[in-house]
């Protein structure tokens, strides 16, 4: 027997190669699985039920879903960047093929058949004549502790009976009931509430306690960490309210500029990198065009606060969280502690989006923090939505040049591309100290996380995307990441791809006046990539490019991406309304995520991506002054509502015999820079600073 | 027969009813209609999402009106009828709006989607045949993250349709 090619498959198979972590087949007619990727929104778990009811030829409702945890998942590291169908759908569909194998040869065995004698209808096994069996008899004869063989070959494309078409999901309905509990709902034996009192501004430490009524109230301090547990919400709020009356904080981190934040971004001690270059020449050629782009602070803007419960039991932490990456937390919680990681567990339970590194993970510690005051009890903790805007982690401001040498004959010879920002990725799990917002505040402080960028082989975080899709002859790409965090930073949706296909694709669209061309010309000139070629031809196509009438005050963009450079193709049309304050009217959107397993999933993503997209484009930066962050309501930082959504029509091109890849980040940067190239469109005025207000047009303008 | 005795309007006064049951509350009582609706009488569905009134994920009808829970101190809708999602429907008996949103697929996290069904079943109540901005307008204090919108604006329209030709049937 060969050596298996390992590398065929998913990284999350590879780590935890034996069946039985993923995956258990019940006497009572049932498939449990039990994935280590999450559920955020973005409809997993359905995806999950597809693939293996698909592998294993069951119907989809006999397969349940085992919420994830420390102490049975297989450890898939953090739900993000657009990985649980490429990576945990495909380890499901290959770990069911093989259980689908192994049954089947052990139902062969025992009726005296071959096992292409067999077929299987909804976990029955049927052989020649009347000979059946069924997963479900089978099930206690048969150990799934056995490590996955790379030979196993899922099903062929033509013989997929589930995949590829538009289940249901499998938490809609429970959700329209409201049946179907958030973490916010859970309720345990014996539980108290916690609240923490957050500094205003970043950094600052505990001065004083005044006097505090502490009636029917436990006051938890260590250090510039000061909270409060009661017996019920309406007491921990109003406990909260006196505990800051009654705090007085001192110092805190110099904010950046408010009023040059793109030149602040560019004054900061940073560390420089190359993050790619292709035959550039040094000195660095000269270009005729460079331009500055800017996006500022996000926010997530989760519609829930954050929330999480803990309880200490003889030394041991078990921790409810809604964490993508329920490892990390713990491994991070094992720093804070000083304790073994066996000694914690982490069980995943659900909220709503987060779009990102949200407050999720900080929230469990302040819940650990405050619990191990009062042993015993679980203590729930949920955030205000104050803290939910201004205390969780930032989406990175970034200021990006980008520029070109074009030659006398209109070929664009060199293309530069500069980025200043805050690293985008300061999630647990990953350092030497803990990332978690209470550690930094502790009597005995672990020392602030500075947010980091992985290597772009790893998806990247400011570079992601940086580099372009398009056939330059030479190009460099730089990357400043800055030292010094007085917001504090981390992953938000699609990290920097947003901010550097915002930049690159609006610097097309100057490129492509200069010289006097198509937009869409221009980009197909040099893409070679097929696919690339095709997502951008077929919203050209639906959005009638080039050809449809424009209303007065109306303009037209365009802009295309692959994600990450090597996950999904999206090319987008936007059309603008430029008469008030600009407004999305509707946008086409076009898009190749290789095997769409889910089409109805795909387009929900794409749309919902697109829709947010159009929020932070349009609407979004986080405001601070010297004192901290001012966005701290939804007046403050108001996102789109129902009457300014655009209309969206997404089409897809499936390509049933390529890698299926995640659709979840795909239209953030196209979306924002075919607005502006719209608003371009429609006034003639390049607007390069986010989001694309009036007040920067007019900016644009002077 | 309602009895409008001095002693018994003060005593009405400390009742709400609530998805058709008769809830009595303490006078001193200092919670807010959320708290009362989830911490008290277990009805989850209704969420806290700011505690300010300004995102609508908690929004109940009081009297068939939209409301926030969250600012809602309870004495000021003492003696109303409240309802929630739980009372507009179940998976036994959904609301049309619930079906239309489930076919529609019309949510990806559903965290803002209770308040968003309430704010519906509003319009819906006094008007049955909205046009699409008139079902935006009504729903523009409802914030989603998500950008379900388009969907959720689509299942209104679907359930406004099925509320119409149950209406029409003889």
């Amino acid at each position: 027997m060969t050596n298996p090619p390992a590398r065929s498959l998913p990284a999350s198979l590879r780590a935890t190669p034996m069946l039985n972590r993923w995956l258990g087949v019940s006497g009572e007619g049932h498939i449990v699985l039990t994935p280590g990727k999450v559920e955020i929104g973005q409809g997993i778990l359905t995806v999950l039920v597809q693939l293996c009811a698909d592998e294993l030829d069951v119907n989809p409702h006999r397969v349940r879903l085992q919420p994830a945890g420390t102490e049975h998942s297989p450890n898939e590291g953090v739900t993000s960047g657009s990985l649980s169908v490429q990576d945990c759908g495909m380890s499901v569909r290959h770990v069911a093929a093989q259980t689908r194998q192994v049954f089947l040869a052990e139902a062969a065995r025992q009726l005296g058949v071959s096992v292409d004698e067999l077929s299987v209808e909804d976990g029955i096994i049927c052989g020649p004549g009347n000979l059946s069996t069924s997963y479900w008899e089978l099930a206690p004869q048969i150990d799934l502790a056995r490590p996955v063989d790379p030979e196993v070959a899922p099903k062929a494309v033509e013989s997929r009976r589930l995949t590829g078409r538009s289940l249901p999901r499998v938490d809609v309905a429970g959700k329209a009931f409201g049946t179907r509990p958030y973490i916010h709902d859970i309720v345990l034996p014996d539980m108290l509430h916690g609240r923490v009192l957050r500094a205003p501004r970043p950094g600052a430490k505990l001065a004083a306690l005044g006097e505090f009524d502490c009636t029917g109230t436990r006051l938890v301090r260590d250090g510039s960490f000061v909270g409060v547990i009661c017996e019920s919400e309406a007491a921990a709020d109003a406990a909260l309210r006196r505990l800051e009356a009654a705090a007085s904080w001192a110092g805190g981190y110099d904010m950046p500029d408010a009023h040059d934040l793109a030149g602040w971004l560019k004054r900061q001690p940073a560390e420089t990198s190359l993050v790619a270059e292709r035959n550039a020449s040094d000195p660095e050629p000269l270009v005729s065009l460079r331009r500055s782009y800017f996006k500022p602070y996000l926010a997530h803007a989760s519609i829930a606060p954050s929330c999480a419960i803990a309880q200490w039991s003889d030394e041991t932490l078990h921790v409810i969280s809604h964490t993508q990456g329920i490892f990390n937390l713990r491994s991070d919680l094992a720093i804070v502690f000083g304790t073994a990681e066996e000694k914690i567990s982490v069980q995943h339970a659900e909220s709503a989006g987060c779009y990102g590194h949200n407050g999720a993970d900080d929230v469990a510690l302040d819940a650990a923090l405050l619990a191990r005051a009062v042993p015993g009890n679980p203590v729930r903790v949920r955030w205000s939505r104050a803290d939910e805007l201004a205390a969780s982690p930032l989406g990175a401001a970034m200021t990006i040049d980008v520029g070109a040498q074009v030659s006398a004959a209109g070929d664009i010879q060199y293309w530069h591309h500069e980025i200043w920002s805050n690293g985008y990725v300061a999630r647990p799990g990953r350092g030497d100290t803990p990332a978690l917002l209470a550690a930094f505040d502790l009597a005995q402080p672990f020392p602030l996380y500075i947010a980091q960028d992985p290597p772009l082989a790893g998806g990247g975080g400011a570079q992601r995307n940086a580099v372009p899709l398009y056939d330059f002859p030479s190009w460099r790409i730089v990357k400043h990441r800055l030292l010094t965090m007085p917001l504090r930073t981390s992953s938000i949706r699609a990290l920097g791809a947003f901010g550097n296909i915002f930049a690159i694709e609006s610097f097309l669209d100057e490129l492509a006046t200069e010289l006097d061309q198509d937009p869409l010309a221009l980009r197909l000139r040099y893409l070679a990539d097929e696919r690339a070629r095709a997502v951008l031809q077929r919203v050209a196509t639906m959005a009638d490019w080039g050809k449809a009438a424009i209303p007065d005050g109306h303009g037209r963009g365009l802009a295309f991406a692959r994600y990450k450079n090597s996950s999904a193709y999206c090319a987008v049309v936007a059309e603008v309304d430029v008469n008030e304050e600009p407004r999305a009217r509707r946008l086409w959107i076009a898009v190749d995520v290789g095997e769409t397993i889910n089409p109805d999933g795909v387009i929900n993503q794409i749309e919902g991506g697109a829709i947010q997209a159009t929020s932070w484009s349009l609407k979004e930066q986080v405001a601070y002054d010297e004192e901290g962050v001012t966005s701290r309501s939804w007046e403050s930082y108001p996102i789109l509502r129902f009457s300014e959504v655009p209309a969206v029509s997404v089409e897809i091109i499936d390509r049933p015999e390529l890698p299926a890849v995640g659709a979840g980040e795909a239209a953030q940067g196209p979306v924002a820079a075919a607005l502006a190239n719209a608003i371009y469109n429609a006034l003639g005025v390049r607007v390069r600073k986010l989001p694309l207000t009036r007040d920067h047009i007019i900016e644009a303008m002077e | 027969m309602s009895d409008t005795s001095p002693q018994n309007r003060a005593r009405e006064s400390h009742m709400l009813i609530v998805n058709g049951q008769s809830y009595a509350f303490d006078d001193a009582s200092q919670a807010n209609l959320l708290d009362l609706l989830r911490n008290r009488l277990g009805l989850m569905a209704s969420r806290f999402g700011c505690g300010e009134g300004l995102c609508g994920a908690c929004r109940v009808l009081v009297d068939g009106q939209p409301m926030p829970a969250c600012d809602t101190p309870l004495w000021s809708i003492a003696g109303r009828a409240v309802t929630t999602v739980e009372g507009l429907g179940t998976a036994a008996q959904p609301h049309p709006i619930q079906t239309a949103l489930i076919a529609e697929q019309a949510m990806q996290c559903g965290y803002c989607i209770s308040g968003i069904i309430v704010s519906a079943a509003a319009l819906l109540q006094k008007n049955a045949d909205p046009d699409e901005a008139e079902v935006r307008a009504a729903l523009d204090d409802n914030l989603c993250r998500c950008g379900a919108h388009n969907r959720i604006v689509r299942a209104v329209m679907r359930a406004a349709a099925a509320i119409r030709s149950a209406n029409e049937m003889p």
